[in-house]
């Protein structure tokens, strides 16, 4: 079944599904190598809502960062329909309804700040004057309005990240997909930035896909956690948090623990799992 | 100091060390030589191991650079260094065209390679052999195919062969150099790339050139380097007047009545090949924010 036959019959209920940020069904995927299929990913089921923050969590190999590269139509899947606002995935890259992010920021180092946050831009052939204020407006968003004629080489990590998240952004996506986004960066500025990006997505109402290493940082940035695990890739739980307003006090909070305690026994299973896998 | 100016510094010493070098052993050689397994009564037998000393072998350093400044060829002629000024600069055009013909092929192998892999497993042998081929066999062919299409009507000059021998030198380094340098953007700018639904045009204006220049700068410099080298070998070869190689080899034929004046033509050769990697390297000036990535990466 392709993803179009999968879509047709949506037709009608279009209004209803720009209330869904990404719908996954059954999606899966192998990998063809060597020494035989490798399954990365299979049977995933996972609807995201219009500016909900979802983070994918797991241990390396359980499929997260290939999740979010079907998602973003950077590989496709081998099985299963995948939705992005009620279009194939495809379809929703051709049209920039996501903006994504990677563990490297990515930038070009030949292009200023302000011309690394402008070329999704300048490729979708927006008026340069247009360009220009969408750049303060984004430069001033990530807090790098002094820094827009820097040079990457001149940028701390931090700062770097922040321009590669003013760069999603740009065409203004409903959708944001961050990969690993503060996975290289020092524990300060990574809950600095996870701050930061709390306050970019209730301002520009964006939903988040938001692929993680870490427990406490998907528990505070997200409104549910999607609990991954390899061999082969699949959801196992998903928590929610529930845990209202993000601020520095939370961090602090027992709530918050006892989220982060709830998902850290997702990720390595009970003890009476562990005693069965024996 | 500044590392310019050491560099410079430095530069200038190795210049000095290579004179003081010659100098050296024109002093405290043996004049005629040193052969061993000589045997008497036989004229040019044993293997000579030591160089001969004498002035009509080894001229003076100094001697060298008077000679460009005392007629060319006696009487009323005009000093040395004019005639070679005029044959390097006949040399350096060819080479130019030789290396602008070079860049274009060579840029557009890089491009068709990076483009299709089933291009570079067909063509990438073969580029890397074209270059075992000596380029004094390969010099006349093109002569003599350059000599029949003008005789069939279409004007072929022959300075025209000589930039086409020259292009061959110069078109490899660039077709090797363009080919790393537009597969060396990293995966997650592919991806970028694709996520903002940029066909092969647009990531390749934006993303796979200005990646390539760090490639390019040195694989241009080297077909600058070699279109001189090309274009002097292929003069002599097919024996091209005007050039700064056939004036090398016709001193060289009077050296030992006057053994300072191919020296003329051989610093006039290397000013040519110093120009063409110089005029290279301003125009890498100009290009220095795309050389940022070298540093961080």
């Amino acid at each position: 079944m392709t993803l179009r036959q999968a879509h047709e019959p949506d037709r009608q209920t279009a209004a209803a599904d720009t209330a869904t940020a990404v719908r996954a069904t059954g999606v899966g995927k192998t990998f063809p190598t060597k020494a035989g299929e490798v399954v990365a990913l299979t049977a995933v089921d996972l609807t995201v809502a219009a500016g909900e923050f979802v983070s994918l969590i797991g241990p390396s190999g359980c499929g997260k960062s290939t999740l979010l590269r079907l998602i973003a139509d950077l590989d496709a899947a081998s099985t299963g329909t995948l939705e992005i606002f009620g279009k194939p995935a495809p379809r929703a890259r051709i049209d920039q309804d996501y903006g994504i992010a990677f563990q490297q920021a990515g930038l070009l180092p030949w292009r200023t700040v302000a011309a690394n946050i402008s070329l999704p831009l300048e490729l979708h052939r927006v008026a340069r004057d247009e360009r220009r204020d969408r750049v303060s407006e984004l430069a001033e968003l990530v807090g790098l309005a002094d820094f827009v004629d820097r040079y990457p080489d001149q940028l701390s990590g931090g700062m770097q990240q922040r321009v590669a998240i003013a760069r999603a952004l740009a065409a203004r996506p409903r959708l944001l997909l961050m990969d690993e986004p503060f996975g290289a960066l020092d524990e300060m500025t990574r809950e600095y930035l996870q701050s930061e990006l709390v306050r970019i997505a209730a301002e520009t109402g964006a939903a988040v896909v938001f692929v993680t290493h870490s427990i406490p940082e998907a528990v505070f940035l997200s409104d549910r956690v999607v609990v991954m695990s390899p061999r082969p890739g699949r959801i196992t739980t998903v928590v929610p948090t529930s845990l209202g307003v993000r601020d520095e006090a939370l961090r602090e909070s027992p709530a918050y623990f006892e989220r982060v305690t709830a998902v850290r026994e997702a990720l390595h299973g009970a003890p009476r799992t562990r005693a069965d896998e024996r | 100091m500044t590392r310019r100016t050491r560099a410079l510094v430095w530069g200038v010493v190795g210049v000095l060390a290579v004179a003081a070098l010659w100098e050296l052993y024109k002093f405290a050689g043996p004049a005629e030589g040193l052969i061993v397994g000589a045997v008497a009564g036989e004229p040019g037998s044993g293997v000579m191991i030591l160089p001969r000393t004498h002035d009509r072998a080894m001229p003076h350093i100094w001697e060298m650079f008077a000679r460009l400044g005392q007629s060319a060829s006696g009487g009323a002629t005009p000093p040395l260094i004019v005639p070679v000024i005029t044959a390097a600069l006949t040399t350096l055009g060819i080479a130019a065209a030789g290396w602008a013909i070079g860049v274009v092929v060579g840029a557009a192998l890089g491009l068709v390679m990076q483009r299709w892999r089933l291009a570079e497993w067909g063509m990438l042998p073969w580029i890397v052999l074209s270059q075992t081929v000596p380029l004094i066999a390969f010099a006349p062919v093109i002569s003599s195919i350059g000599t029949q299409i003008d005789r069939s009507g279409t004007p072929w000059p022959q300075w025209f062969s000589v930039a086409i021998i020259a292009s061959y030198l110069a078109f490899f380094p660039v077709a090797i150099g363009a080919l790393q340098g537009l597969r060396s953007p990293e995966r997650a700018h592919v991806d970028l790339m694709r996520s903002y639904a940029a066909g092969y045009w647009p990531t390749l204006v934006r993303l796979r050139l200005p990646a390539a220049v760090p490639y390019l700068l040195p694989a241009l410099r080297l077909a600058a380097a070699n279109a001189v080298l090309g274009a002097v070998v292929a003069e002599v070869s097919i024996g091209m007047r005007g050039g700064i190689g056939r004036m090398l080899i016709q001193l060289a034929g009077q050296a030992s009545s006057d053994p300072a004046a191919p020296w003329g033509p051989t610093f006039g050769a290397i000013a040519l090949g110093l120009i063409a990697a110089g005029s290279i390297a301003i125009m890498g000036l100009g290009l220095s924010n795309y050389r940022r990535g070298e540093a961080t990466a």
